[in-house]
């Protein structure tokens, strides 16, 4: 949908050409590329304005440093100033002197509080807890039974009263609760609100006041648009947030919204929920939101993600064999599946910069399912067959087509295709291997990247 | 060297002043923007703040805002007051442009009429069908069957079962975690048996970029076309009004998998506008057909595009707007 901000600069500064030195009418051209894409990334328009004009004064003078070229210089500023401002370091949670810690949710209706709720209970026992989570909204229909249901699923204790009492009384009672059984933790799910709702304002206001919570955490949907400023502003003036959970990561949302309510709150964002699974809880790191809302990919959670997956030593013994020819299909199938530890495909190709856009640009479609069948022709295969690809003629075709349920023709073009990779290797030979962790060249390897 | 320019002081000032704008409300600054003596760039530029704060999008905004120059030029207009006039009109019209792909909604007896109801986590799905069955009940005298399709959401279930409880419709549900197709081929099945009139399927949140997920929905729609070909009749795309410019692409995927016929745009009672309307219906060509205003059961109105924008900028408003 969106052109990454790196290929537009390049674009820019390639009709301006090449030159040592960045005038203000270049400079002129590419904020206005920055400014689009921070817009598009639902940045608040203050904010944008406000940053473009920091970044604007930073670059006038700026030598461009000899490795790079203006454009990348002008990606480097752009970048720095976007990660200082998402706040250079992580925040921890508070852990309170005396148990049990207070961690309330607040937010809008459907930004994914109750789910959040359990995500965190999840995170918290893996650090050695026992939280509580606590039912405080009594507004949604269902939303106790779906708290409910999570702290069952995930084995953990939820305190409600049903929805015949005041939040504020549950709450109290709830963290009674906690403090008689131990709990080192307790978590509250209150329901979803309007910043602009006095009365239920005042409600998040009185459980405050009743149990004194160590932490607010805001609830925000990545999707939000330009009004995420004044939510945020308002929860914050009225309640008092200690930090941000950034829900729906794990789509295609830039989450500007993240920038700006860092900006207008200055409360530190702690957490980004990446999916519907009870695990999808990252920590957060400035610098990959940075390149996330400027369409730049998410390279370094993409190295990181292979890296983890990726055995070193494995890895040597890969490269050594790719650059000597031998790279055969039981090897290509044990590639297979370390790619799929790292996640669904298409959420990597979204990572690599450029490559995110140019498939959604040719609307190219990187199936799990696909890789699912090539897995499975190639298990059709014996041993012997893997290491000798050659081996396979007609009879073995047949065979293994019926073994994998595909069709002869598809057991050709994998054949040919495997054919066609083993070339390229050779070719890649010198440069190392794209997509392994270890070997050397690090992030220069991948396609457009900007530095 | 790396200059922190987010320090206290002078630029702090400025972005709070803009902010205090926004917080005034925008109807207050549009008031003042066309009461205005002249039209000249400040008053471009702060247009351009409006449409763009209302997440119309930069695309959608240049194109309003070229347009209006244009005109302002050929008819050779002074007054900001005229603009405003002009701006009304195009925007206006730029949402009618989907009224001509609206599918003409035909209740046949005996055939149950079927909306699928789609849409990311979070927008609303479940509480807009029970206003949306509310709705068919009371305004047509209907006679209303929800399925219970989000089989995977905690509590989704138990939370369609309450609002079928208070709006009295019947509700076929399955067990959490069961096949959504299943749900609905039971519930087509309820549908033809008790001669209902209206079928709404709900189904579960899912981010657009999730294939197979969204392969789901494609099943989802077959089961239903096998006793009522031309089923689902409506297929509703839920959009929080405070969703941003991903609103577009989480349209056109919706829209390539299940040929949505109809946007309900919810949460309109906060202060979001619900611009990214604009970019989805210049883009995908599919009509706004609902708006949400609140978690009451009446809070669902059929859209209409002059209410709409005049929501937006246009509305007389006296005094202070509460935001």
């Amino acid at each position: 949908m969106f052109e990454s901000l790196s290929d537009r600069l390049q674009g820019v500064f390639q009709r301006i050409g090449n030159r040592g030195r960045l005038t203000e009418k270049d400079i002129d051209e590419a904020m206005r590329e920055v400014r689009r894409a921070l817009i598009e990334a639902d940045v608040n328009l203050g904010v944008v304005k406000e940053f473009i004009g920091a970044v604007k004064e930073r670059s006038l003078g700026a030598e461009v440093l000899k490795s790079l070229t203006p454009g990348q210089q002008v990606i480097k500023i752009v970048n720095e100033e976007l990660v200082t401002l998402l706040g250079s370091e992580q925040v921890p949670l508070v852990h309170a002197n005396q148990a049990p810690t207070i961690i309330m949710l607040v937010g809008l209706q459907g930004a994914g509080k109750t789910t959040h709720a359990a995500k965190l209970a999840v995170h918290l026992r893996k650090g050695g807890q026992t939280p509580l989570l606590i039912a405080a909204d009594i507004y949604r229909p269902a939303a106790i039974n779906q708290l409910q249901a999570l702290g069952k699923q995930i084995n953990l204790p939820v305190y409600d009263e049903g929805v015949g009492e005041t939040p504020p009384k549950i709450v109290e009672r709830g963290v009674r609760v906690a403090r008689d059984k131990g709990n080192g933790t307790v978590i509250i799910d209150t329901a979803g609100r309007l910043q602009i709702n006095e009365e239920l304002m005042q409600e998040l206001v009185d459980i405050k006041a009743l149990v004194k919570p160590h932490e607010i955490l805001l609830v925000a949907d990545a999707m939000t648009g330009q009004e995420a400023v004044n939510v945020a502003r308002e929860f914050n003036e009225q309640v008092g947030l200690t930090g941000v959970i950034m829900t729906k990561m794990d789509g295609d949302a830039r989450g500007g919204a993240a920038l700006s309510i860092r900006r207008v709150t200055g409360v530190p964002i702690k957490f980004l929920g990446t999916g519907e699974k009870i695990d999808a809880l990252e920590a957060y790191y400035p610098d990959r939101l940075a390149s996330r809302i400027l369409g730049m990919g998410d390279v370094l959670s993409l190295i990181e993600k292979a890296q983890s997956q990726f055995d070193e030593n494995d890895a040597k013994a890969l490269e050594k064999k790719v650059l000597s020819g031998k790279f055969d299909l039981e090897d290509f199938l044990s590639q297979l599946q370390q790619v799929k530890q790292m996640g669904p495909i298409n959420q990597l190709l979204e990572m690599i910069p450029g490559l995110g856009a140019a498939a959604r640009k040719q609307d190219v479609q990187v199936n799990d399912d696909d890789l699912k069948q090539i897995e499975a022709i190639i298990r059709s295969m014996t041993t012997e067959e893997r290491r000798n690809p050659q081996l396979i003629k007609g009879g073995r075709r047949k065979r293994i087509a019926k073994g994998s349920g595909r069709q002869i023709h598809e057991i050709n073009e994998l054949l040919t295709q495997f054919k066609q990779m083993q070339k390229m290797m050779s070719a890649f030979g010198k440069g190392g291997f794209p997509g392994m962790g270890g070997g050397g060249g690090g992030r220069g390897r991948f396609p457009g990247l900007p530095f | 060297m790396i200059m922190k320019f987010f320090r206290r002081g002078q630029r702090d000032e400025k972005l709070e002043q803009s902010l205090q704008k926004t917080r005034r409300g925008v109807f207050k600054q549009v008031i003042e923007l066309f009461q205005r003596s002249e039209i000249d760039d400040d008053f471009f530029d702060d247009l351009e703040a409006l449409l763009i704060g209302a997440d119309i999008g930069a695309d959608t905004t240049d194109q309003l805002i070229d347009e209006l120059r244009a005109k302002i030029r050929e008819r050779g207009l002074h007054q900001p007051a005229e603009a405003q006039e002009i701006l009304r009109a195009d925007m206006i019209s730029l949402l009618k442009k989907a009224v001509r792909y609206r599918r003409v909604k035909i209740l046949q007896r005996g055939v149950p009429y079927v909306i699928l109801v789609v849409g990311v986590n979070g927008v609303g799905k479940t509480t807009t069908i029970a206003k949306l069955a509310r709705y068919h009940q009371q305004q047509f005298n209907r006679q209303v069957i929800v399925a219970a399709g989000d089989t995977f959401r905690a509590a989704a279930i138990d939370q369609l079962q309450l609002w079928g409880e208070r709006i009295n419709v019947p509700v076929i549900a399955h067990q959490p975690g069961s096949d959504p197709g299943a749900v609905a081929f039971d519930a087509m099945q309820a549908a033809h048996k008790r001669a209902a009139d209206v079928l709404i399927i709900d189904t579960a949140g899912r981010l657009h970029t999730k294939d197979n997920l969204m392969q789901e929905l494609g099943k989802i729609r077959r089961v239903v076309q096998k006793t009522v070909p031309d089923a689902p009749q409506e297929v509703l795309l839920v959009i929080d009004a405070n969703t941003g410019q991903n609103g577009l692409a989480q349209a056109a995927a919706f829209a390539k998998m299940v040929e949505i016929s109809d946007v309900a745009l919810t949460k309109l009672d906060g202060t979001s506008k619900g611009g990214i309307a604009f970019s989805i219906v210049k883009a995908l060509g599919v009509p706004i057909s609902y708006i949400g205003t609140g978690e009451k059961m009446d809070d669902l109105t059929p859209f209409s595009e002059e209410s709409f924008v005049d929501g937006l900028f246009f509305e007389k408003h006296e005094g202070e707007i509460p935001v």
